[in-house]
């Protein structure tokens, strides 16, 4: 059944440098490499591209400029002015998720954001960050959030258990949405690939949908990356808004 | 029951999940649709939120997926 568990094989983490402390397995693997190569990727585009900063910006500053453009178009949109001093933390989650599907994308390298263990720290960080800002700002106050103002109180033992469940399943679908995404994606694309060898002579329609699903990957990438950080700046807002 | 027959049946029972998000992905485009047509000017405002609606409800049709692939090859 070697053949048949080749889809998977592509989110196997092997280790390039061996490192043990203990019985700790800290070894520097395929994906640290990846996050590795990502960081230094973003700080080359955004401290080469305002490094000579210009007035008529050139095509690496521009893309700087737009990528920031962007996600402070959207936390002002969704987060409010107010919400600015979180702007470093949410202008890095896209760009480390952005940057890591899209290397992904290249054939042989290693998609981190499809393990479930680095989407899923991102997310229950962003969950804790999210719950302390709002016990920071408002206290105790804060709990108000589980019950929605102008309900009748007899409605309280329903509607405050329903709103913790949603917001203790936050964390959960934020990395399993990713996650999936990621992962389905490209075990989809090997899947096919392996139809071509096994269909023969019809073995370039396999292809031609992998091309076509190939530019639905990219589409995928960078939409996974918005929703994330959208989300992101939708639970900010909760925080520090109170609904 | 043959194991590997039951790693198919089940992988294909979990693809029904699939269809759920089909529903859900053809209403968000043609609710988009029938906005933009009556609103044109609306179009770059609702846009965004459509595709937003597209990612997340994208987002489920992926878990039944993934549930289809990791019963066919990783279990």
């Amino acid at each position: 059944m070697t053949e048949v568990s080749a889809p998977l094989e592509q989110f196997v983490i092997r280790p390039l440098v061996p490192i043990h402390i203990g019985t700790t397995d800290i070894s520097y693997t395929n994906s640290a490499l990846l996050m590795t190569i990502v960081v230094a990727l973003i700080m080359l585009l955004l401290v080469g591209g305002t490094r000579r900063a210009a007035l008529v910006p050139g095509r690496l500053q521009s893309l700087a400029e737009m990528s920031y453009e962007f996600v402070a178009g959207m936390v002002r949109e969704n987060v409010g002015t107010d919400g600015f001093e979180y702007f470093p933390l949410v202008f890095s989650i896209f760009m480390f998720v952005l940057f890591g599907n899209f290397l992904g994308l290249i054939p042989y390298s290693f998609t981190f954001t499809g393990q479930i263990v680095v989407t899923f720290a991102l997310a229950i960080f962003v969950f804790l960050l999210v719950t302390l800002v709002g016990l920071i700002r408002h206290g105790f106050h804060f709990f108000t959030f589980f019950f929605p103002a102008g309900a009748p109180v007899f409605m309280a033992p329903i509607l405050v258990p329903i709103e913790v469940i949603s917001y203790m399943s936050r964390p959960v679908s934020l990395g399993i949405r990713l996650f999936a995404n990621m992962m389905a994606g490209h075990t989809m694309m090997a899947v096919f690939a392996g139809f071509t060898i096994t269909l023969g002579v019809f073995g370039f329609l396999p292809i031609a949908i992998n091309v076509a699903m190939f530019a639905l990957e990219i589409i995928v990438c960078a939409l996974q990356a918005y929703v994330f950080t959208i989300l992101t700046c939708l639970y900010l807002r909760d925080a520090i808004h109170l609904h | 029951m043959d194991p590997l027959a039951a790693k198919m049946i089940g992988a294909g029972l979990a693809a029904i999940g699939v269809a759920g998000a089909g529903v859900g992905i053809g209403n968000i485009f043609g609710t988009l649709v029938s906005s933009i047509a009556r609103n044109p000017a609306a179009r770059d405002q609702v846009f965004g939120i459509g595709m937003l609606g597209f990612a997340l409800t994208e987002a489920v049709a992926l878990y039944a997926l993934l549930i289809a692939f990791l019963v066919l090859y990783a279990v």
